[in-house]
């Protein structure tokens, strides 16, 4: 069904934009041309932006979330480690975030993206789309099945690779919450390497992007599983707020 | 000592990077997967309206691996509308940059203060090189009383609310086309939101 949140928004947290990444990143060579100059402008936010698009269930294929399946060939299957992404979407209060529209998108076993732009010569693979999509359930919950993409090279320098990363968007209940983001994966070596990663100031929040392996959720002979739980913005109750204007 | 605060912590923001296609809008990187491919054009009823425009970077040049998102209110001005969301995403031509959303014009929109919302149009911006999205939204011209009561626009600057107007254009095919170039840097850079 198409349709717009139906529950009264409350007022979101600020964002604490120390902790994400600043927009002029230099070391991160993209972002230097790309980023604005001046102050973002704070504001109070407004109904337009607590309030947002809502997913529903029949909005979605049965394999969506199935990466090992939802681009195959009839009897084939994707070359690479087959493993399960899963784990929770909450927002800054721990609640669980329920109908959340969870977006994935990754490269290959070989580092290979499809896409039309993606000339790197690893090959891509006729069994591997290399995106997947789900809404979580009352818990927050999400799952994904899929193969753990390998590094690439990239151009921001002589020797530029990427760690295994798989990209998530999120929708939360409110425009203002939409978060794009990368998972990385425990134990990588070039992670401490990645310009992209460094963009981030705090250690701390590097962390809170590389999920661990969660041997308890890997199904034996099958597939191992990783945990990566997100969070959005959280918010507050409106109802002990002074009107804005007029009180 | 007191009580410790049990807050989490938003999780940090990742660039989409060069490839935000596959995830967002697979069919733009070359490839059908989905039965139900989410785009760049919002059903309802009302005044169809056409938005073109480029995200311009810190040389002049146009980006062209953009994905915009836009947030609208309905016609009659309300955003919980069941049978109208007023959502869109849209990736930029790889050659040109333009992209493109077709939508109803948005109504005037009750804000939770008790201000009224002049129609508007939120946008949110992704891209290799973006390491947070952008915040910003447009207003139309012809509006000019309403966005002057606006609880945002009359807060801008006045020197820079131009960046936040769309630019009319032609009629085509009985639908009215706008123009919203967003300028990363430079002398009109767009005003962005910490909303």
């Amino acid at each position: 069904m198409l349709r717009n949140t139906s529950e009264s928004p409350g007022v979101l947290f600020p964002r604490d934009l120390d902790w994400h990444p600043p927009a002029y990143s230099p070391g991160y060579k993209s972002s230097v041309a790309r980023s604005p100059r001046l102050p973002l402008m704070s504001i109070q936010p407004t109904t337009a932006d607590l309030t947002g698009p809502r997913f529903g269930h029949s909005e979605l294929g049965p394999l969506d979330n199935d990466l090992l399946l939802n681009f195959c060939q009839p009897g084939g299957s994707p070359i690479g480690e087959r493993i399960i992404v899963h784990g929770r979407v909450l927002d800054e209060t721990g609640r669980g975030v329920a109908g959340v529209l969870v977006e994935m998108w990754q490269a290959n076993a070989g580092g290979r993206y499809r896409h039309r732009n993606d000339t790197y010569l690893a090959p891509i693979d006729p069994n591997f789309g290399g995106c997947g999509r789900t809404i979580t359930d009352d818990q927050g919950h999400y799952v994904f099945r899929t193969i753990r993409p390998g590094p690439y090279p990239w151009e921001n320098g002589p020797n530029a690779w990427r760690p295994s990363h798989i990209h998530f968007s999120l929708f939360g209940h409110a425009f203002a919450q939409r978060l794009i983001t990368q998972m990385y994966f425990e134990g990588d070596p070039l992670i401490p390497h990645c310009p992209i990663v460094a963009t981030i100031p705090d250690k701390a929040a590097v962390e809170r992007l590389i999920a661990p392996l969660d041997l308890n959720h890997s199904i034996p002979h099958d597939l191992l599983a990783y945990r990566f739980d997100i969070v959005l913005r959280g918010s507050r109750s409106t109802i002990f707020e002074n009107r804005l204007e007029g009180n | 000592m007191a009580q410790k605060l049990d807050y989490l912590k938003e999780t940090p923001s990742q660039t989409a990077g060069p490839y935000v296609h596959i995830g967002l809008v697979p069919r733009q990187a070359g490839f059908e997967i989905y039965d139900n491919n989410f785009g760049n054009v919002i059903p309802g009823k009302g005044e169809r309206i056409r938005i073109r425009g480029r995200v311009i970077d810190g040389t002049g040049a146009p980006l062209n691996d953009v994905l915009v998102e836009t947030w609208q209110a309905d016609a009659s001005g309300s955003f919980t509308n069941p049978e109208f969301r007023g959502w869109a995403r849209a990736g930029s031509d790889f050659e040109t940059g333009e992209w493109v959303i077709e939508t109803v014009r948005p109504g005037a929109a009750p804000n939770r203060d008790g201000a009224t919302l002049a129609p508007q149009i939120l946008f949110w911006i992704v891209a290799r090189g973006i390491n947070i999205g952008l915040n910003t939204r447009m207003y139309f011209p012809e509006d000019a009383a309403a966005n002057a009561a606006d609880p945002v626009f009359r807060k801008v600057p006045p020197h820079r609310r131009e960046t936040l107007l769309a630019q009319p254009g032609d009629r085509v095919d009985g639908v009215q086309e706008y123009r919203f170039d967003i300028h990363l840097q430079g002398a009109r850079e767009t005003v962005f939101f910490d909303v």
